[in-house]
This record gives C-alpha cells, structure tokens and sequence, in this order.
C-alpha cells in the first residue's frame, strides 16, 4: 500500500518536472520550423504560375504574414486548447492525422521491440555465460551485423527473401491488403481491432503482414539490449550474491535467473525504454521501405513540403511519449527495485 | 583419535591474471577435527580466503587447483563433479561472508532467500519453507523475526544482514561452516554480539568452523588453534596462547607486535631495525595565556532534510599540536561532526572558530577559497578511492599546491612535492605512477603526503588506517605521530579503533547518537570508562595481548 503510494507521487513529480521540457520542445520546434529555408506559402499557392499577390493571399491566410512572436503566441494558444493546426498537405487537422496514424507506428514498435527483447535478453545471458567463448564471439557478430546493416537495406534482404525467393511473407506494402475488409476501428491497433471483431483470419493476415517491418527494426535494436545484457549479466554473476547463491547449492537456473538475471535486468529496462522512443521517432525508413501508414514518414512528407503544423505537431508527440515512456521505465523500475522506492 | 572431517593436502591454487599466473597458495596442508573451530589468520593477499574458497569450490573461473587435494569426509572435492558440489554445498558444507549486505541478494525479501536455502536440500512446500525460515531467523535471534521475513537486505543494518547469512548458512545444518572476515566492517560491539551467536550456534549444532580473519584478537578469543598464512603459505600453528605470546616466524612475531593491544605504544608497533628514527622534539613555548585554543567548536548542530539530528549540540577544543580523538560505532555522527569541522558541510547552528576565527558561517561549497584552506586539511578513510585514478602520484600531492598556495608548475613545485614524499617515506621514483600501481600502503601515504603539502595546522584524519593491513597501519601510524611532533600538528583523529585512539590521541572524546557520551584524558578513559557505554565499547575489543584472555578458557 505504501509502496503504490510512493510509486504515484514519485510518478506525478516526474511527470510535473518534465513539463517546462515539454514546453521547451515546443517552443524550439517553432522556431526552428522558421529558420528553415522553403516557404509554404509559395509551395502551397494554387499553382507554379500563381503571382506574388496570390501567394500573398496564401500568406495572410495562413497567418505568416505576423511578426514571430506573434506566431508564436497563436501557436502556443492553439496548443493549449488541443489544436495541433491543420495540414496543408491533406487538409486535415493535425491531430486527427496523428492520431489515425499514431497506432500504426505503435503497433510496429512495440511488436518489434517485443521481438527484440526476446531475442537479445537470452542471447545477452547465454554470452555472459561463458565470456569469450564461441557462443560469444557468435552474439558480437550478429549484434555488429544487425546494427552496420541499415534497416533500409536489411528490409529489403528481408523481403527479397521472404517475400520474392520463398514466398512466405505477404506483399509488403502497408498494414492489410488493400482488398481485405478493415475492422471497425475501436483502438487504432489492428491486432487488437481483429480480435475484439473476432475475426481470426484477418488477425493471422495482419500479423503476417507485420511480421517482416518488425523483425527489420528488431534486428536493428537486438545489439544494444544484448549488449547491455551481457554486461550487466557479467556483473551480476560476478557479484558477492550469486556466490552466495552458490554456497547454498541452489539449481543453475535459480542462479541464472533468480539470482542472476533479476538484478541484471534492471538496466535493460531503462535501455528498453530509450530504445523504443528511438524506434518510434526513427523508424522513417522501415515505415517508408513497407509503405507503412506510420507517424514518422508523416512527417517526413510534412517536412519535404514545409508543412510546418503536422512537422511541430509530431515532435511534440514524440516528446510526450518520450516523457510518457520515461514514466513507465520509472515504474517499472519501482517494481523491479525495492531500493528504488527508498532512494 | 577421530578420523578428520576436513583434510587438506598439499593444495596449491593459481590464478590467471593479466599479468600472468600468479601463484595463491603453495603447498598448505591442514587437517580439522570434527566440532573444532580452526581460526586462519593473516594479512590481505595471504591466500586465507583462496584457501577458504578452494576447500567449498566456489573460486573464480580465474582461479584453479593445480595441485594437492582437499578431502572432506574422506572424499576428495577437488574433483568432485558439479552435481556432486552442489549437494555438498548448503547441505554439508557452508559459507558465510564478509560484507553481508553485498552478499545478500538486493531484490530479494531475506525471507525468500532463506527459504530458497532450505528447499535447495529440502522437499518442503512453500509454507513449510517459510516457517523454517522464521524459525531460523529466531534462532539467530533477530528482533521481530516475523517482520523481517519480509525486509529486502537494503532495510537491515549490517550486523542483522551478517545475521541473515549466518541464518541462510546454517539452514540445512552444514557440517563444516566457514566464516570469511564475519564481522569485519561491523562495529566492535555488533561484532561480538554477531560472534558471539555464531560461537554458540556452531557449538550447539556440532558444527566444524574455520574462522578467517586478519584479526589476531578475534581469532584469538574464539579458537582454540590458529594458523598463521603469509603468502599462500602456512607460517605458524599453535593454540593462540602460545602462539601469540611467543611467536616463533619472523613472520608472526612481526603480526603479533604490529596489531595494537590494550597497552601498545606507537612505537612498539613497528620492529626497531624498521622504525623510523626518532626525532628530537624541542619544547615549544607555550602559548601566551589568552591566545584562543586553534580549533574551538561550539554547540554544533547537523540536521538532516528530515528533521532528525546526525550530532546535536557537539562542543570541542583543540590546542594546537594536539591530538584529539573521536570515538563511536558508526551512525554516532562522528564522521559528520569532522566534516563539519574540516568545513565539507554546513552545521544547522552553532559555530566553528579556527584561530579565533569564525569559519562556520562560511558556505562550505566556497570554503576551497578561503585562505583557511590550507591550514585545515584532510586524510580520508580508504586510500584507494579517495586518490584521482587518472592523476599521478606526483600530480595528487601537487594539486592542492597549485590550488591553495599559488605554486606554479616548476622547480619550486616539484621540489615541494619531492620534500612532501620523503617526508611521508614514499620513494621519489613512485611519483610518476598512477594509484593502481601502488599497494595499499604507498597509496596512504600519497594521502598524507597530499594532506601535510600544504602545511596545514589542523589535521582532520577519518578512518585513515580502516583499510590497511595491521603492519602497514603500523608503519602509517608512526609516521603520522612523528609528522604531527615535528610540524607541531593538531589531529582531529576520527577512529572505530579504539586502540589506535589510545595510541594516537591525547584526549579521547565518545560520540553516541550525536551526542557525547564521555570525554577526558586517552589512557585515563579506556582504563577507568565513566559511562556504561565506554565500558561496552572497550570490553567488546578482542584482545590478544592481555593477561586475561591467555588463560586457558
């Protein structure tokens, strides 16, 4: 009881002291959106041929034609009542857009992260177990391949394999098959939508179509957590705790994973959590290489056409969700660590 | 004669370091009789703890048997596969460690790892577990042991920890048990309060026991033979008696005159043919009457965020030259009280006069550029974390040089630094290494000599011997009385050792819980303690010299 309480208010005082970040976020996206070269009102005029007075049009329409703390004032006004702006690009508000396509990029991460975690956390273990060995020396190297391989050429290897020679993989262009029926949208998360619709076969359809962006991003990924694994496993094994857990004759698994592992995990989580904001802000390429219909090549699209609102509206979102995660790693953290709570 | 429950033959055990092999232990041989309690002493590197390790199987992947055998019950473990090691380990044979709290594991409840111990050997269910674990905690006499079930190690003092272990130890009812520096880090009294469960544990279950320790004392006070090791090998075996009182190796003569005893002189400490020569003091006049005392404190008061006292209301006078000890198990605020007064934290209230000067009013955090810097200086506890990993021997004693005295780099420096290390006998050609070069006693004195560079009036020395072996405290405690006599020093000597105080300290002030409990004259308070809390402190020291324990128990 006592420890949930302290768990929220340690929680809450995170979370109020990560504001003026957030607002510092904010503001510096602003402006950076206007030192940008390219002006959205001469991109954004009806047509290449349009004159100075048309674009002008365009201009005042768009309230660029205020000075900047202005602009700036506006902006910030909007966003405290929760309008992120309108995209010029699809002519829908910026938050409709993010939120339509916030799940995708979600679904993916946290699939892919999944899959990495799974992978990396044994792989780490096993290399702490014998340092050196061959099993070792294996791990480094598929850990060094996954990250020197860019995700846009380990994508298409992935695909030229699964897809082209084997024919495993389904057509990798987007979530579902264009003709395959969408379920009724309750949470955004396919995976989640097919099931509460009950309909297996276009769960099994969407996993499919998943699986091969996810396993691109994992394996890009596996070799930080395997490596903080393995080190944090070398200094848990080496520790006074697991000699004594020797001393008393426990199993090898109680050892490894009781003993062992449940302290080394503690850093893996905090890894975790910094990996996946990464992998969420990041992931432009597996997105744009599986057509994916995610955040990030949203905003990079945005951005090619000085869209500004959708550009700063995204950075704000991934800052949130930074701040989010760090909460989550936070409590987790609370969880894992008795101590955590004390200090 | 019953046969032996642990015979060593021989054992030799190396291990692979960057630097090559390095030999720990070369031929040892032992034998120990069932229900005996063998205490193995012997300096830091001595191959005690190998030898400890070697006999339960549990040396590091570094480190391997390349000759002898230890045979227990007749059965040789030196090749006994892992399945069979692991029977053996809990069951038959157990161990407990120095630093409990680190041998603990930290996300687990104490409760869960002591049952983890009893179902190792034991089909027990869970509950059953449980309940045997609740019943070993009351047989290791912890307060509320229905509670502590419960606790994570992070929430137990030290001595309960050590409790813990010797609770998880003990769980399967071992017939060997080795205890590994038990009680080194717990104060003196926790000590035998710890040791004191473990001697009668052991006897009431009829458990065989080597106690290793670098505490002749200790040893000395619970068994009856001892072994003597220097360098991986055995030097000396005996009851501690006639060990202790007629040493016969060089070896064990030099440990037994250079660990302080009730009655030791500084002095003594150190064989004649080592020690440094001594030096004629003049007599310094004495101040004019009216000239302030160098140190005054007055009523200082440190209080924590939280509201509770860490000292309350402490005053203390020190003249200049002289040498004032602090006394008091740890929490007692004796630390804090030094910090205060060598000004790296603030007290709440109250003031600090150096030299008739106010320094307490001062922030701590721009005390560095106040010219009374230099004249207060400081020799920390553990000289291996408290030197620059990344700076030189020379660079660590020149540094406050360069900070506080306005010395350039130059001749005028390196000279000043050269005087510095043969002052505290470093030798010139270590001052170009970096700390983990140098031993344990080399890095004291870059210390000091670091303290003394800038001629300061007020040494503030904490724990500075803690982590030294018994010979090079020695030597490091001579040196430091003979710098205090020449430079007309004063100490402010922080210190668990109650010996040391006695040896080093003219005046001897206890500290209990932030407050004094007891102040006077050195020799006059150890021998004649007023309160019952220094009778405790002082009778709770192991001693090997005195009359008293020699006899046979």
């Amino acid at each position: 009881m006592g420890t949930i309480g302290a768990t929220l208010i340690r929680t809450g005082r995170r979370f109020l002291s990560s504001l003026p970040a957030l607002f510092g976020v904010l503001v510096f996206t602003f402006l950076l959106m206007r030192v940008l070269p390219g002006d959205p009102a001469v991109f954004f005029a009806s047509g290449p041929s349009a004159g100075n007075e048309e674009i002008e049009v365009v201009r005042r329409q768009l309230g660029l034609d205020r000075s900047l703390p202005e602009q700036l004032g506006i902006y910030l006004y909007d966003v405290g009542r929760g309008n992120l702006g309108r995209s010029m690009m699809t002519g829908q508000p910026v938050a409709k857009d993010l939120r339509q396509r916030l799940p995708a990029s979600l679904e993916l991460t946290l699939t892919a992260l999944v899959i990495a975690l799974i992978a990396a956390v044994p792989l780490g273990v096993l290399a702490a177990l014998r340092p050196n060995s061959l099993i070792d020396h294996g791990v480094r190297l598929f850990c060094s391949l996954g990250v020197c391989v860019p995700t846009f050429v380990s994508g298409l290897l992935l695909i030229y394999v699964f897809y082209y020679l084997l024919g495993l993989a389904p057509d990798p262009t987007g979530r579902i098959d264009v003709f395959a029926s969408v379920p009724p949208a309750r949470t955004g998360f396919l995976m989640v939508d097919f099931l509460l619709a009950g309909d297996v076969e276009g769960w099994w359809a969407a996993a499919r179509q998943l699986m091969l962006p996810a396993f691109t991003m994992a394996l890009f990924v596996i070799a930080p957590l395997a490596r903080i694994t393995r080190a944090s496993m070398l200094v848990s094994l080496g520790s006074d705790f697991v000699r004594t857990a020797r001393s008393i004759g426990l199993s090898r698994w109680q050892i490894v994973v009781t003993y062992a592992l449940r302290n080394a995990i503690l850093p893996v989580i905090t890894i975790a959590g910094i990996v996946f904001s990464t992998m969420l802000g990041a992931n432009v390429l597996v997105e744009k290489v599986f057509s994916w219909p995610g955040v990030a090549s949203y905003a990079l699209d945005a951005l090619l056409v000085s869209d500004y609102a959708p550009v700063q509206g995204f950075v704000l979102l991934m800052a949130s969700i930074f701040v989010a995660v760090n909460l989550l790693v936070d409590v987790l953290y609370g969880i894992a660590d008795p101590r955590a709570t004390v200090v | 004669m019953m046969s032996p429950l642990l015979e060593i033959d021989n054992l030799g055990v190396t291990f692979s370091t960057r630097r090559g092999l390095v030999e720990a232990l070369r031929g040892v041989s032992l034998s120990l009789q069932p229900g005996e309690m063998l205490g193995l002493v012997g300096e830091s590197g001595s191959g005690k703890s190998v030898t400890g390790f070697a006999v339960t199987g549990l040396l590091d992947k570094a480190g391997r048997i390349t000759a002898g055998r230890v045979k227990f019950r007749g059965q040789d473990i030196t090749r006994a596969s892992g399945a069979e090691l692991r029977n053996l380990h809990g069951a038959n044979m157990a161990m407990i460690f120095q630093n409990p709290r680190a041998a603990l594991n930290p996300i687990r409840t104490v409760g869960a790892q002591i049952a983890d111990a009893v179902l190792s050997h034991r089909r027990l269910s869970k509950q059953e577990a449980r309940a045997e674990a609740l019943k070993l905690l009351r047989a290791v006499q912890i307060r509320d042991p229905d509670r502590r079930l419960d606790a994570y190690p992070h929430e137990l003092s030290g001595g309960m920890c050590q409790r813990v272990m010797i609770a998880i130890a003990i769980s399967c009812n071992p017939s060997l048990l080795i205890a590994d520096e038990p009680t080194t880090g717990l104060d003196v009294t926790t000590q035998k309060v710890v040791m004191d469960l473990l001697a009668r544990i052991v006897a009431e279950r009829g458990m065989t026991t080597i106690l290793i320790t670098h505490d002749l004392g200790l040893a000395a006070h619970y068994c009856r033979r001892v072994v003597v090791m220097e360098q991986g090998r055995l030097v000396e075996e005996g009851a501690p008696q006639t060990l202790f009182r007629a040493p016969q190796h060089a070896y064990t003569k030099r440990l037994v005159a250079s660990s302080p005893t009730a009655t030791s002189r500084v002095g003594d400490l150190v064989p004649a043919d080592e020690a440094l020569p001594v030096v004629e003091v003049k007599d310094r006049p004495t101040p004019a009457p009216g000239t302030p005392p160098l140190l005054d404190v007055q009523h200082v008061v440190k209080r924590f965020d939280d509201g509770a006292a860490a000292v309350a209301d402490f005053s203390m006078t020190v003249a200049a030259g002289e040498s004032v000890g602090l006394v008091g198990e740890s929490g007692s605020g004796k630390s804090t009280t030094a910090r205060m007064i060598c000004r790296l934290i603030d007290p709440s209230a109250g003031d600090i006069l150096f030299d008739g000067y106010s320094i307490a009013k001062l922030p701590a955090r721009d005390f560095h550029r106040s010219p009374l810097r230099k004249e207060i200086q400081i020799v920390f506890q553990d000289p291996h974390e408290s030197l620059n990993p990344r700076f030189t021997a020379f660079d660590c004693i020149a540094h406050p040089l360069l900070r506080l005295t306005g010395l350039r780099p130059g001749d005028a420096l390196r000279s000043r630094v050269e005087e510095c290390a043969d002052r505290v006998g470093l030798p010139r050609e270590l001052l170009s290494r970096f700390p983990h070069q140098l031993s344990g006693g080399q890095k004291a004195r870059i210390g000091i000599a670091r303290a003394i560079a800038c001629r300061p009036r007020l040494l503030v020395l904490d724990e500075p011997t803690a982590a030294l072996d018994v010979s090079v405290q020695a030597v490091v405690l001579q040196l430091l009385d003979r710098l205090r006599r020449e430079d007309n020093l004063a100490f402010l000597f922080v210190s668990h050792d109650l010996n040391v105080v006695r040896m080093m300290c003219s005046r001897t002030i206890v500290l209990r819980a932030g407050g004094i409990v007891e102040q006077g004259e050195s020799l006059a308070l150890f021998a004649n303690p007023q309160t019952d809390y220094t009778r405790e402190l002082v009778e709770a020291i192991p001693h090997i010299g005195s009359p008293a324990s020699l006899l046979p128990a």
